[in-house]
């Protein structure tokens, strides 16, 4: 019995990825790259020197998750695109990344309250998939939960130092809310959704704490997944993207 | 007299280092942040293998925004070339992660000779050079991503924590 099973197993060469398993990883690849970006823009700008480390090093990881994951969809789509490929000559359309990640950084604290959203929403998803069926995605993942949780430890303690600061603080923060809120829905569409309830009571505990409020306003805005963008990145990406769109091959 | 130095070293190639010598060429890289500390003592370096000739080392990264990989993964391709062997490739597999309970028991003791607070839970944490405990977190985000800037509340001396991963 245990032969004839065998026998009718598939032969020799397993069969291609589907795209969206692809899709999949470039997405997580792409939320990671552009904030990485994001972050970037601001060393050498935050507001203490402790925390230009604290956010020079939350970049790398963010680059680090990325680069291990393009590398990854690049080895199982099989078709000899490195990282570099698939970070550097991808367009706008082709990014899928949320669009709560290519908004600018805004004020510190508008910096930390996209992070703490962010970082809420990474946690859920890594968790999540370090038990992923794929072990090379399952251990990037396992990683990376360790490293959001270690994030949102500093982006929670700043939106609680900011939200119940001083008048000025708060305002800034709730300011950032009230901007940012319309691009968390789009964290959980399609089977993401499974993540809602626990960032909410993330999101919940996180603003009764700092003193904040939830926008009352509805509207939600969409598109990322699509590779439909908020008009900031192309601009972000033309910057990203210079060196190698005109030195293409370009090594360091 | 330096291994390198051995007559006909220049003349050694792939096809004749023995698995046990090019484990011991890759487990002697150190980790360019932290030069006391061989790879091997930090727990990535996963396998030696040679394959028809061709050695085939496979590491896996810290952090996953560890800088130093790229510089580790050269290191490994120059130790082997300076015992005369080109042929050889550098895998890195990120299944399972890794993790600072991976750092061997002497690569504990080296950190701490370095000055380094070996990678325990936070409060355990004890200066490393004057061993008094509950030293004060000054900076969660330290020099390197595999770092935190502690203080010692006895001596006073700041030193860097090795964060438990």
């Amino acid at each position: 019995m245990t032969n004839e099973i065998a026998s009718t197993a598939p032969q020799g060469t397993p069969a291609p990825e589907p795209p969206d398993r692809i899709m999949t990883l470039l997405a997580y690849a792409d939320d990671n790259m552009v904030l990485a970006q994001r972050l970037g823009e601001l060393i050498s700008n935050a507001p203490e020197l402790e925390i230009d480390i604290a956010l020079g090093n939350i970049t790398l990881d963010h680059l680090g998750v990325a680069r291990a994951l393009y590398t990854h969809a690049a080895n199982t789509e099989g078709e000899g695109r490195t990282e570099d490929d698939l970070a550097m000559f991808r367009t706008e359309r082709d990014y899928t990344n949320l669009l709560l990640v290519e908004q600018p950084s805004g004020d510190f604290a508008h910096t930390m309250v996209r992070q703490l959203f962010f970082d809420a929403y990474q946690m859920e998803l890594w968790k999540d998939l370090s038990v992923s069926i794929d072990p090379t995605l399952g251990g990037i993942a396992a990683k990376a939960f360790k490293e959001a949780t270690y994030h949102m430890r500093f982006s929670s303690g700043w939106v609680l130092r900011l939200g119940d600061g001083t008048e000025e603080s708060h305002r800034r923060t709730q300011d950032g809310v009230d901007a940012l809120w319309q691009y968390t829905s789009e964290m959980f569409e399609g089977e993401a959704g499974k993540y809602r309830s626990a960032w909410t009571t993330a999101m919940e505990t996180a603003f009764v704490e700092a003193n904040l409020e939830f926008p009352s306003d509805p509207y939600q805005r969409t598109g990322g997944r699509g590779g439909f963008h908020t008009e900031h990145l192309g601009f972000l990406l033309s910057e990203m993207q210079w060196m190698q769109r005109s030195y293409p091959g370009l090594v360091w | 007299m330096d291994a390198t130095e051995l007559p006909g070293a220049g003349l050694v190639t792939a096809t004749t280092i023995s698995i046990v010598t090019a484990q011991k060429v890759a487990a002697s890289v150190v980790d360019p942040e932290i030069p006391v500390l061989t790879i091997d003592d930090l727990g990535i370096l996963r396998s030696v293998e040679i394959d028809q000739g061709r050695v085939i080392v496979t590491i896996t990264p810290t952090y996953s925004g560890c800088p130093a990989m790229g510089q580790i993964e050269n290191d490994i391709v120059t130790s082997f070339e300076k015992v005369g062997v080109e042929d050889v490739e550098v895998e890195t597999v990120h299944f399972p992660a890794w993790s600072t309970d991976w750092i061997s028991e002497d690569g504990h003791r080296k950190l701490s000779e370095f000055g380094v607070a070996s990678p325990v839970p936070e409060p355990d944490v004890s200066c490393p050079r004057c061993d008094a405990s509950a030293p004060r977190m000054i900076a969660r985000f330290g020099s390197t991503a595999c770092k935190a800037l502690m203080v010692c509340s006895s001596c006073g001396e700041p030193f860097d924590y090795f964060k438990q991963f």
